[in-house]
């Protein structure tokens, strides 16, 4: 595994270093730009808009790049990154198809709101709009999934631009940014002087609330005898999750995570219900359903979560607490608007806010509701079951892993088995619901996190769509322990076309998958399969040893669903509760 | 549906039209009209934009385009005492016969004709929305060869911004 030789001391000297002005080409400035934005790796691919760039990093000791195969790879890579650490992601890719490969990744890290700086090169700057070899118009493809872009127009802007980017990306409602860089511009040579300060006209996000609207909540929770905390991503984004603690410890208030906001609070606790909306547990859905005050902190009201909005909550006098005032009111009308970053909101809160006294009785009854109704499955002896191998990842790594996953029913498995304790300790596609996302991911989080055990749970699916990057893992030993959960199948579309669409079982079978084992060891990492419990307990916990990169297949029974479900334009507290095999 | 006008002010940089009315798209908002030009301060334009939707829209429209990084401020100018104009060039049929009667409806409508062609003539008209569609609406039996709208543009009146 790479690991920063460099030490405190020495980063120091090297920012001395390359903070002095000097004339020196754009590809130079980029790269000095970045190591001053504290950048300590970046994923990325090379082509020839981006030659001069790549040039200025041969050789260069400082500049930690990993070379993935494939743009989607180094995206989601930068986005894992991003989410398990908390700094802003970087990526590097060449003009037109380069760019184009990162669009996935790009709206991926837009919908859930993960700080990003992509850098695109483009085809130099006379060319632009002749529809030059590998030209792209990435600037204009990306508008829509970017929270802010720029084409640089002129060397001298660069210093400037990297500095906003970055400012941009990780304050504010956070989100990707893009730097599309002409290739003549990444040559051209400038005197570059550091960026420290920054001024954005127009650009000033709310980061204190209105005292107002924080009284009406306090209020509000004295009056409340059926009070409800709806938390999502952004607590975890505003790192106001002790907050959150101290807020829903205070208050006595019980409390749900959307699966963004999975680890902002520790599930162990008495008050915590579970996971709402379309695969949550039963009491969230049903709280959510009875309650007389709902606060949504730093959730948007997906409607994974809303279910029929029509429907939603329709007893609660409704809290929104949120830095993007555009979120307010968007799906679900607001009672109590706060717009403010959730971590200085739940400061400011904490001050004033009381136990919910009112609510004795409701705490009562959510917390006898948990006990009765948990998330469940039957085992099997003879048949792997995902949910129980979900369960021995949790068991085995103590709840303490980074665990990232694809998109489909083994996400659903793990949001729901996976007991998280921490914040950014779950890095998952929520909003674009991305496949080829879950693996790529786990690279970047590991890059972030090289003491932190690993996990990349993934379906055969989606396991396909990026199984290139093994060659980085092998490459540069990142210990990720991969899990592929096989159930030969789309086994979340399965799911859907045998409850919705009567059995009638269109185009999801993954026969032809390769052989895992082979497919790890042909690029150098170790490989497992396990097809019972015995076989998958004595390879998952040899994989967890092993000191490198690992795959273990878990061969699962094909027709096992994710349940509770509720169904597209059910209300949440319309929940089919499963089988009972 | 309600018919707001709202003014936008923005950074003068390029793809700013393309940022502002790509939103109004892909989040499914109606623009009836859009004006751009330059505004009171150097570095900034003003997007002058005629939008139909209830007030839930309205607010809606507002919030995205604050998310726009390049946005400096919105102003709802419907809202208060509001002059808005905009011009058309209306090309219209005209054989000597006729054109006594299209100069009196220039005339009434304080329009100008600013171009005279062997059968046609070229008429400017200044004003808003419903004196324009008024002055279209004459001249249509005589035959409107061609015709150009510019879109509102507008300012709120007096002190009220």
């Amino acid at each position: 595994m790479i690991t920063q030789g460099a030490t405190l001391k020495s980063k120091e000297e090297m920012k001395e270093r390359i903070s002095k002005p000097e004339v020196i080409s754009g590809s130079e400035i980029l790269l000095r730009s970045l190591l001053l934005e504290g950048v300590d790796c970046v994923f990325g691919y090379p082509g020839g808009a981006v030659l001069y760039i790549y040039d200025a990093m041969h050789g260069n000791p400082d500049f930690n790049h990993l070379l993935t195969r494939h743009e989607q790879g180094a995206i989601h890579a930068a986005d894992g990154y991003a989410r398990a650490s908390g700094k802003v992601g970087v990526c590097i890719a060449t003009s037109g198809p380069g760019a184009t490969n990162l669009v996935t990744g790009i709206a991926t890290a837009y919908m859930d709101s993960v700080p990003l700086v992509v850098i695109t090169g483009n085809v130099i700057s006379s060319l632009i709009g002749s529809d030059a070899f590998q030209e792209a118009d990435i600037t204009g493809i990306t508008m829509p999934i970017t929270k802010h872009s720029y084409l640089v127009r002129d060397v001298e802007d660069l210093p400037r631009i990297i500095h906003e980017a970055f400012h941009i990306a990780n304050t504010g409602r956070k989100g990707p940014v893009l730097i599309d860089i002409p290739k003549d511009i990444s040559a051209a040579k400038t005197l570059f002087k550091p960026v420290t300060e920054v001024s954005i006209r127009g650009y000033n996000p709310t980061v204190t609330p209105n005292k107002n609207q924080v009284d009406k909540l306090i209020k509000a929770i004295e009056q409340a005898e059926r009070p409800l905390i709806l938390a999502g991503g952004g607590v975890v984004y505003s790192g106001g999750h002790e907050e959150l603690f101290e807020f829903v410890t205070k208050t006595q208030i019980p409390i749900t995570t959307t699966l963004l906001g999975l680890g902002a609070f520790p599930s162990g606790n008495d008050l915590f219900l579970g996971m709402p909306g379309m695969h949550g547990t039963y009491t969230a859905n049903k709280s959510i359903q009875s309650a007389d005050l709902l606060i949504n902190i730093g959730a948007r009201f997906d409607d994974r979560v809303t279910g029929k909005l029509a429907g939603f909550a329709p007893l609660a006098k409704i809290v929104h607490i949120d830095i993007d005032p555009a979120e307010i009111g968007k799906n679900v009308p607001t009672d109590i608007p706060i717009v403010g970053d959730v971590k200085t909101v739940l400061e400011i809160v904490n001050k004033l806010a009381k136990r919910a006294d009112k609510a004795d009785d409701w705490r009562a009854k959510l917390k006898a509701s948990c006990e009765q109704y948990p998330f469940s499955y039957t085992d099997s002896d003879v048949e792997l079951k995902p949910q129980w191998v979900v369960e021995l990842i949790h068991e085995t790594t103590n709840g303490d892993a980074i665990v990232t996953t694809d998109v489909g029913q083994h996400q659903m498995w793990a949001a729901q088995y996976y007991k998280f304790n921490k914040p950014r300790s779950w890095v998952t596609s929520g909003g674009l619901g991305t496949m080829g996302f879950g693996f790529p991911s786990a690279i970047g989080a590991q890059m972030a996190n090289p003491d932190r055990v690993v996990v990349s749970i993934n379906g055969d699916g989606g396991m396909q769509m990026c199984a290139q990057e093994l060659a980085i893992c092998a490459i540069n030993n990142i210990p990720v322990k991969v899990v592929i959960i096989n159930n030969q199948v789309l086994g979340m579309v399965r799911q859907w076309q045998e409850l919705i669409y009567d059995n009638r079982y269109s185009h999801i079978d993954l026969s032809g998958s390769p052989d895992f084992v082979k497919l790890s060891e042909a690029y150098g990492v170790k490989g497992f399969r396990a097809t019972n419990k015995e076989e998958a307990r004595a390879a998952w916990e040899e994989a967890l040893r092993h000191p490198g990169p690992a795959v273990v297949e878990f061969v699962v029974r094909k027709e096992e669903n994710v349940y509770p479900m509720v169904a597209q334009g059910s209300t949440i507290d319309e929940m089919i509760m499963g089988d009972a095999e | 549906m309600k018919k707001h006008t709202i003014a936008v002010i923005v950074n003068d940089q390029p793809g700013v039209l393309q940022r502002v009315s790509g939103l109004f798209g892909r989040r499914g908002f109606n623009i009836e009209s859009i004006t751009v030009g330059s505004s009171e301060e150097a570095g900034l334009s003003r997007m002058v934009i005629v939008t139909s939707g209830d007030d839930h829209t309205l607010e809606q429209v507002t919030k995205q385009l604050y998310k726009l990084i390049d946005v400096i401020k919105v102003i709802d100018l419907s809202s208060n005492p509001m002059v808005g104009r905009e011009l058309a060039l209306i090309k219209v049929n005209a054989e000597p016969a006729s054109r006594p009667e299209i100069l009196g409806v220039v005339e009434t409508f304080r329009a100008a004709v600013v171009d005279i062609g062997t059968h046609s003539l070229m008429v400017q008209v200044v004003g808003d929305t419903e004196k324009i569609d008024a002055m279209v609406e004459l001249l249509k039996p005589y035959g409107i060869r061609e015709l150009s709208r510019t879109g509102v543009t507008a300012l709120n009146r007096g002190n009220s911004k």
